[in-house]
């Protein structure tokens, strides 16, 4: 199978992104991380033209869909490269764009983390759980923070109050488990007050997290509980 | 501020940070990528702890003398002691921080696990090492925003820094921008495994590139048992690395067997009447490798899930239909699935004390970088523990006072930079040496192709890696026994008089030393 990679490149984050064509062969069925690691393996990596060129920068762990390393855009839809099968033809490889660019698909995804510290992911007190809180928190516990989801999300953009799906999957862990916390006052101004309900990071989830489920419970435990007048 | 430096966010590094938090101590957590990306995150099947939930009787006695036997009796009996007795004390932790485990009337089902006499795992379906992660970085949050734990992502290791015998800092890289700089202070080393000598051939990271323990080694830093590389049963080969199917399978029921003529053979039922596929990993491993090689039998193992019933697919493997289903296209429900041993642990590493200090001063180690608690082969369920655990002592025996007021300072100089290609070939070399089953041929092979190797190395990484493999394939060399993981055709039986810890250290030349195990105190 012959594969062209068409791939967005920036040399640093000051660099201009330019398009670069690298050709790729299999006999195998690859994805598009086992492509990018056989590539750079090789002593020379060339382009279409035959040109050397620098190893393709980007990031990768488990290759098994179970770290959230190689989240990019692969023929302009959100996924993961090590799951994605290569297809014969042309393939488009981008960097996520709602984070800042290190340098080819290597993105700056500390937004992330920084949201998850400002909305006090974490916990105030001991934890119990019951069958129930338990499947949720195993739900919960699944995301990657690849940050697919907030990359499709209309309502997030770099730096918004509004944390996404990102936070308020890891949020719903704890927000089962605990009660009057620091993370549900949080949870209501950085979440629910942003959110569109327009689900498109339920439908993007690599993991496939029912994104929904989650947000429908936690806006029960973190938001009704006030409206109804019920403030415990 | 002063700050002790980890180096790895898995769970051996969230674990030492955590432990240093609530001691108030401060520290940098440094590791290539987020701790979501971590190895750790892979583990499937459980952690072991002699909770003893399933009216079995166990003890912690019985998990110590499980550990001791699946270990070949190479464990240090000390260390051993305190991973089993501390134990219930990490798993009851792992329940008040909110690890989703599977429960019944409030406690955490246990299953069966290889090499064990009672049902001692606690799992979270069968992503447990991912939901126990989970939790420790939801905690290690709270002490971030406390000022406590300082972390440093997208930061390499280059090296520590040396003064006599203690380690006073470590050189680290900003793999965004690629500046360096200096930390002072005490150092816990939790990089993990020694992947990276095997590119494409583990279960592991590929982000583990193995130039950290290579590069320890050429500073003076003392290994152990590195002959000791742990072959899971069951792995399916996908793109570009080994796939873990988890012994949760065969606890639950999975079954291997090959085809003999027009029958399958069950060898571990009908050779292993007890444990039966359940035996430990290097029996397992060994087994299937044998089978293939009888010209009686197919060249294939399958491992058969397909008496599994509905209510364990869904309850407790979920996500192992998934993947098999994903990268095979073979559902287990209906249809047996090959599976082939791969490399997945490495129970030789770090040499350290039962403080879990190396042979340098104020240099630490915990997690899979180090050899302590698994012997010749380790048990499944004892590695989060042993990382937990011993992220958790090197913490508790960090000594404050050896803490630096010394400024991080930026630093220029050369960075650092190996072959992968290189990488490759000395993977291939490694593996054909120190495979499932040993032998002096091809060992002495290996060692004469790691020489011509060596002579292609351009870089002082690609050196050190060189002679790193060098240490492990002479340590392979000189254990002439069989014993756990190390099984060798030409001295098939275990000796007693080898029934030590072979350390390897490096002063310009490599040296081999047999030290005896330390004996259990509390015994």
């Amino acid at each position: 199978m012959k594969v062209i990679f068409e791939i967005l490149r920036q040399k640093d984050p000051n660099g201009s992104p330019y398009w670069q064509k690298i050709p790729y062969q299999t006999e195998t069925p690859a994805t598009v991380a086992t492509a990018l690691n056989e590539l750079n393996a090789q002593p020379v990596l060339k382009d279409l033209d035959g040109n050397p060129v620098d190893p393709v920068r980007w990031e990768c762990s488990c290759l098994q869909k179970k770290c959230g390393a190689c989240a990019m855009r692969i023929n302009g839809r959100l996924c993961l490269a090590c799951d994605t099968m290569v297809q014969p033809g042309t393939m488009k490889l981008e960097p996520l764009i709602k984070f800042p660019t290190v340098a080819d698909l290597i993105v700056d995804r500390s937004a992330l983390y920084e949201n998850l510290k400002a909305m006090h992911v974490y916990r105030e007190s001991d934890l119990q759980y019951d069958t129930e809180t338990n499947e949720t928190a195993q739900k919960a516990s699944r995301c990657l923070q690849c940050g697919c989801c907030l990359e499709i999300c209309p309502n997030y953009y770099g730096g918004s109050v509004f944390a996404g799906a990102a936070s308020m999957v890891p949020a719903a862990r704890l927000l089962s488990l605990q009660e009057n916390t620091d993370l549900e006052k949080a949870y209501r101004k950085r979440v629910y007050e942003g959110c569109g309900k327009s689900l498109a990071c339920h439908n993007i989830c690599p993991a496939g997290i029912p994104i929904e489920d989650l947000l429908v419970k936690s806006n029960r435990k973190a938001v009704w509980k006030f409206r109804r007048g019920k403030k415990r | 501020m002063e700050r002790v430096n980890i180096i790895g966010a898995g769970l051996a590094g969230l674990s030492a940070a955590i432990t240093l938090a609530q001691r108030g101590i401060a520290c940098n957590l440094i590791s290539k990528l987020p701790s979501e990306r971590a190895q750790s995150v892979l583990a499937e099947g459980g952690i072991n702890a002699s909770l003893n939930t399933m009216g079995q009787n166990d003890t912690t006695e019985l998990h110590y003398h499980d550990t001791m036997k699946g270990g070949g009796y190479l464990s240090d009996p000390e260390a051993v002691a305190t991973l089993t007795q501390r134990a219930p004390e990490i798993l009851s932790w792992l329940e008040t921080i909110g690890v989703p485990f599977n429960v019944k009337d409030g406690q955490p089902v246990l299953r069966p696990f290889g090499g064990q006499s009672k049902k001692r795992t606690a799992y979270a379906k069968s992503s447990t090492g991912k939901m126990i992660l989970n939790a420790l970085i939801d905690e290690a949050r709270k002490y971030e925003n406390q000022g406590w734990i300082y972390r440093w992502m997208h930061h390499e290791f280059v090296c520590i820094h040396r003064k006599g015998d203690a380690c006073i800092g470590v050189r680290i890289l900003d793999t965004y921008t690629q500046k360096m700089w200096d930390f002072y202070g005490p150092v816990i080393l939790a990089y993990g495994g020694l992947n990276g000598f095997f590119p494409l051939q583990t279960t592991g990271t590929t982000s583990n590139d193995g130039n950290a323990a290579a590069t320890l080694f050429m500073q003076g830093v003392q290994f152990g048992n590195l002959e000791m590389i742990q072959y899971h049963p069951t792995t399916i080969g996908i793109c570009g690395k080994r796939c873990l199917v988890s012994e949760a399978a065969r606890a639950e029921g999975g079954r291997l067997f090959v085809w003999k003529g027009q029958e399958p053979w069950y060898f571990m039922e009908e050779k292993y009447p007890e444990f039966g596929n359940l035996m430990p990993r290097d029996v397992v491993s060994r087994e299937m490798e044998l089978v293939v090689k009888d010209p009686g039998c197919a060249n294939q193992v399958y491992l058969n899930m397909t008496g599994l019933s509905d209510e364990i697919w869904e309850k407790r493997l979920p996500d192992l239909r998934e993947e098999i289903l994903y990268y095979l296209q073979i559902d287990p429900k209906s249809e047996p699935v090959p599976v082939e041993p791969g490399i997945h642990y490495f129970m030789g590493g770090i040499d350290t004390d039962n403080h879990h200090e190396t042979n340098l001063r104020h240099l630490y180690a915990c997690g899979e970088c180090t050899c302590r608690y698994h012997g010749a082969n380790r048990l499944g369920g004892n590695s989060m523990l042993g990382a937990i655990l011993g992220g958790r002592i090197a913490a508790e025996n960090i000594d404050s006072k050896a803490m630096s007021d010394k400024k991080e300072e930026e630093v220029a100089g050369q960075l650092p930079s190996y072959s992968m290609s290189l990488a490759l070939q000395l993977g291939t070399i490694l593996r054909s040496g120190l495979g499932i089953l040993r032998n002096d041929a091809d060992m002495q092979k290996s060692l004469y192709q790691i020489e011509r190797l060596e002579q292609k190395a351009l870089t002082p990484t690609d050196k050190a890696r060189c002679l790193f493999a060098k240490a492990m394939v002479n340590s392979a060399l000189s254990r002439k026994e069989s014993r756990g993981a190390h099984y060798r055709t030409d001295y098939p039986q275990p000796d007693d008089t080898m029934q030590k810890m072979i350390v390897v250290t490096y002063d310009g030349t490599i040296h081999m030393t047999w030290r005896p195990l330390r004996q259990r105190r509390n015994a």
